[in-house]
């Protein structure tokens, strides 16, 4: 047994300037105001969506023609709609689509634009053209249009979302991954890893890869307020998820037609999207300041 | 000082070129820039052999050429009788561990997200099967020998001054334990104190370690304080090439010789009237006729202009690639 | 006064960044006579270049001088209008440096650019100024007619410099400050505008400031030379002297440090590396690298004195207090 513990603080010891880099990224991230704010509007988010059925006090589901159309009040904070549904229920709940929505839509568009992007940087030549092509032709539509032309091809539903926002999105991300590795590839430290006997793969991985990853998390962080407005603006339009689901954009095209009478079937999930947009633009300024070595010390 | 001449060669390059073309647009056919225009040379086992030119003698390319970090367009490149040109990728990597090379910019030859220990410890992990500990010892024993500590394993590269990074540099390269190091102006950068520091660090590393180097810069007082031999190059080849004695005493190339006055000397008593050579380096797009210093040679004769030259053997060990070789004493 | 062109006095500059105070000069002291050639050298961080920027009044946000003054003819700056120091800086003083051609305005071509100055400068419309550019591009060693058809990224990093030399030059200014102007170019292409340099300034009588890390380029160019260590001046006085008879243990280090063609002895570095000036060493900034620090080093900074005639030197090796302890 007191070998292990010998081992253990050996491990600790050996490793403890690593764990005060640590603190130190979270001392500089406490002082860094832009990243607070938007952490403290996403943390507010990510509880909401976390505790929903604890916080929300009514089932976002349940009509009660009785109620329907009800201004905001001490039993219903933000009203009820046409069906009586209660919209906060629905707002709260509707966190977790969004939640949803941006986490397979970063994953898949981040992911897969990166992939592509880092090997045509590393490549160059042929490869790196036809990836550059097949962006070009992507991004010769109006990513709105092009989102519509998905989901109407695919079929309104959250799945189709998904995908459909995913493939308008990617592009960009490979476009940066590809400008990062183009520098990076220059770079002398390249070089010597090469030098040492790194085959293109491991170099590709473990040393070009990281260095593009802060410009491309920031993107996704900014990124996630527009995922929100085009699933919302899908959704508005119909095209998105369907009704009953409580998605956020179509909450507000749901209350167009109640507008001048009853505003707040719209005005809340507006205002929750606008709410969410800015922590998530906040919060990618600020990771962008914190994930560069050089400013940490 | 008497050099005995080794006859061991270790690394042997011959007639090496590099091209890289440079593209006119999609209708034409592009320009040849000749970096490195068929140079040979010997470097002898265990000695420190300098390639001394300045921009666009090809001194750089050269340097990763000989390693083949970049691709020659021609010309064999022999270590120990093995020809590094003819090998595939695969067995080029697994030789690599032989040969390591030191550059010029010591801000940006460490990765900058990646801990001092991942770095020197990468070829480790690459070459040889090591357990993560043993791998850390490895680390900390190469960083002791550069004169780090143990601590600074833990740190980022931009936590160290420009000295320091250079000594990290350093045991990246020795970990492995190469026979063969090529440095491109591994001083250039630093401050004269640092120098000097980092210069008595590679010799003594050399003698320890029994390595062999290729020694490229621009500055002839580190020439003279490090290399045993001596490689001049103009606009792509060796114009001079000999001990270093017969390089400083018996100079032979004109252009070798106006680089010597060109150097300013840290003594106010030395202050002489001397040639300076005219003119601007030529583009190596389009180098000059025949002798390719000849626009600037103020000893340029017509013949010079017409007819370039193969090298003449002034001894055993020195070449010069010159019509009219002076042999003034300096 | 103790030069009648030039008198930096107890020079403190300090910038104020995120990561604290830097201190970048801690009392700088030196001078110099109309024509002379003085030297600056020093390594990185020494704080040359600032003391440049600090006598052209060019220090500015987040910048700033908080104690001492630069005498210019005997007259103070600190306490001169912003007109008068116009006046100055553009006539009387002028500054070339390190990258030519990150210093001219790309998109103009390079007769234009010159010839906008010297319009300014002489107070004539731009289209007769061309003959006066013809004529100081021709005293800087180029093809005139060809060259003021050619914008600057065109030019190599000597013709950059010669234009650069030309433009300061045609105000015939009475100090010109060279930052470290060759420290960009190839060994062969200094030489030459090290003797451009020369030439013009025997011929023209300005005063020059030559920054440099290069103990060499110092050696063959200046007539005195100042030694700057951390924001101090730690060494100043005729070049010969300094060279021969290197006093300050720094400077004595520099100068073995340097390699020489022809130098037999062992280079010697010194050990340590520059401080940090956001924190700084107390008293005598090189006393935690000197292999000859007293107890009184640490204490507090050593004051420039004349050791010798033309030799001063900041060192308690060299004065009483230093003695004593």
């Amino acid at each position: 047994m007191p070998a292990i513990s010998e081992r253990f603080k050996e491990f600790i010891k050996r490793r403890e300037p690593i764990i005060e880099d640590w603190k130190h990224t979270v001392y500089l991230w406490k002082n860094t105001k832009l990243a607070l704010i938007g952490s403290v509007v996403i943390g507010i988010f990510l509880l909401v969506v976390i505790f929903a059925p604890l916080i929300a006090p009514y089932d976002p589901f349940a009509n009660n023609m009785a109620q329907r159309l009800q201004p905001p009040s001490w039993s219903h904070f933000f009203g009820t709609d046409q069906f009586g549904r209660d919209i906060f229920s629905r707002v709260i709940y509707g966190s977790r689509i969004e939640i949803w929505i941006i986490f397979l839509v970063s994953l898949i568009s981040g992911g897969l634009g990166t992939l592509l992007g880092v090997i045509a940087g590393y490549f160059g030549g042929a490869v790196d053209e036809i990836i550059m092509r097949t962006t070009d032709m992507f991004l010769a539509f109006p990513s709105l249009v092009l989102a519509m032309a998905f989901a109407a091809a695919l079929g309104p539903s959250l799945t189709n979302t998904i995908i459909a926002i995913s493939v308008v999105g990617w592009t960009v991300f490979a476009r940066l991954a590809r400008a990062e590795a183009l520098k990076v590839k220059k770079q002398p430290y390249i070089e010597a890893i090469r030098s040492i006997g790194a085959g293109n793969l491991r170099i590709m991985f473990l040393h070009v890869l990281p260095m593009c990853l802060s410009p491309i998390l920031v993107q996704l962080t900014l990124r996630m307020g527009t995922i929100i407005l085009t699933a919302a603006g899908l959704g508005f339009l119909g095209l998105g998820v369907r009704p009953p689901l409580p998605e956020w954009g179509a909450m507000v095209s749901d209350g167009r037609s109640y507008l001048v009478g009853q505003w707040w079937i719209s005005t809340f999930p507006g205002i929750a999207i606008a709410i969410v947009v800015l922590g998530f633009n906040f919060l990618g300024d600020g990771i962008r300041d914190i994930m560069d070595p050089r400013l940490r010390r | 000082m008497k050099i005995e001449v080794v006859s061991d060669t270790l690394v042997e390059v011959k007639s090496l070129k590099k091209y890289f073309p440079l593209s006119r647009g999609p209708f034409r056919k592009p320009l040849q820039v000749k970096a490195v225009d068929d140079v040979s040379f010997k470097i002898p086992r265990k000695s420190i052999f300098a390639i001394v030119g300045e921009s666009g003698s090809g001194k750089t390319t050269l340097a990763r050429t000989v390693l083949r970090l970049i691709e020659p367009t021609a010309g064999k490149i022999l270590y120990k009788d093995e020809d590094l040109t003819k090998m595939n990728l695969k067995e080029l990597r697994k030789f690599r561990k032989k040969m390591q090379i030191i550059s010029q910019d010591p801000y940006n030859s460490l990765h900058p997200r990646k801990l001092v220990k991942d770095i020197v410890g990468e070829g480790l992990k690459i070459h040889f099967h090591m357990s993560s500990n043993e791998i850390m010892d490895k680390v900390k024993e190469t960083l002791e020998r550069v004169g780090l500590r143990e601590e600074h394993m833990f740190r980022y590269p931009h936590e160290f001054s420009g000295g320091q990074r250079q000594r990290i540099a350093t045991a990246r390269a020795i970990v492995l334990k190469p026979e063969f190091l090529v440095l491109d102006e591994p001083t250039s950068a630093l401050d004269v104190s640092v120098q000097a520091i980092i210069l008595k660090m590679l010799k003594e590393l050399k003698d320890s370690l029994d390595l062999t180097y290729l020694f490229i810069t621009h500055d002839l007082a580190v020439v003279d304080y490090m290399a045993d031999y001596v490689a001049v190059m103009y606009l792509g080849q060796i114009v001079e090439m000999g001990t270093k004695e017969e390089i400083f005493n018996q100079t032979s190339h004109p252009y070798t010789y106006l680089l010597m006055n060109s150097i300013p000397n840290p003594d106010p008593h030395l202050r002489k009237k001397k040639t300076i050579p005219k003119g601007e380096i030529p583009s190596s797009v389009n180098p000059p006729s025949g002798c390719r210093f000849h626009t600037r040679c103020p000893y340029a004769k017509k013949i010079c202009e017409e007819k370039a030259l193969p090298f003449v053997n002034l001894s055993e060990t020195h070449f010069v690639r010159c019509h009219f070789p002076l042999s003034k004493k300096m | 006064m103790r030069g009648d062109l030039l008198d930096v006095k107890d020079l403190k500059v300090v910038f104020y960044t995120y990561r604290g105070i830097i201190k970048a000069l801690n009392g700088v002291n030196v001078w110099m006579n109309h024509g002379e050639r003085l030297g600056i050298i020093g390594e990185t961080g020494c704080g040359k270049s600032v003391t440049s920027l600090a006598i052209m009044n060019l220090i500015e946000q987040p910048g700033e001088i908080v104690e001492g003054d630069v005498f210019f003819e005997g007259q103070s700056m600190q306490k001169m209008s912003k007109d008068e120091i116009y006046k100055i800086r553009g006539r009387e003083m002028s500054m070339i440096f390190q990258e030519p051609i990150s210093a001219l305005n790309p998109v103009m071509k390079v007769g234009y650019q010159v010839a906008e100055s010297v319009s300014i400068t002489n107070g004539i419309p731009i289209k007769d100024a061309y003959p006066e550019v013809f004529k100081i591009l021709e005293m800087v060693g180029l093809d005139a007619k060809r060259t003021m058809k050619l914008y600057p990224h065109e030019l190599s990093g000597g013709m950059a410099q010669r234009v650069m030399i030309a433009m300061a030059l045609v105000v015939h200014p009475k100090l010109l400050i060279a930052d470290e102007p060759t420290s960009a170019l190839d060994v062969t292409i200094q030489a030459q505008i090290m003797k451009l340099l020369d030439e013009l300034v025997s011929e023209m009588g300005n005063a020059v400031i030559l920054i440099t890390h290069d103990m060499g380029v110092a050696a063959e160019f200046c007539d005195k030379v100042a030694v700057m260590y951390a924001g101090n001046v730690v060494e100043y006085g005729d070049i010969f002297e300094i060279f021969d008879h290197p006093l300050h243990p720094y400077t004595k280090g520099l100068l073995m440090a340097v390699p020489k063609v022809g130098r037999s002895e062992e280079l010697v570095g010194i050990s340590g590396s520059v401080p940090d000036l956001v924190n700084p060493p107390s008293g005598c900034r090189f006393h935690p690298r000197c292999p000859q620090a007293m107890k009184i080093c640490e204490k507090s900074l050593p004051p420039l004195v004349e050791v010798e005639p033309n030799h001063y030197v900041a060192c308690y090796l060299y004065s009483q207090e230093g003695e004593k302890t």
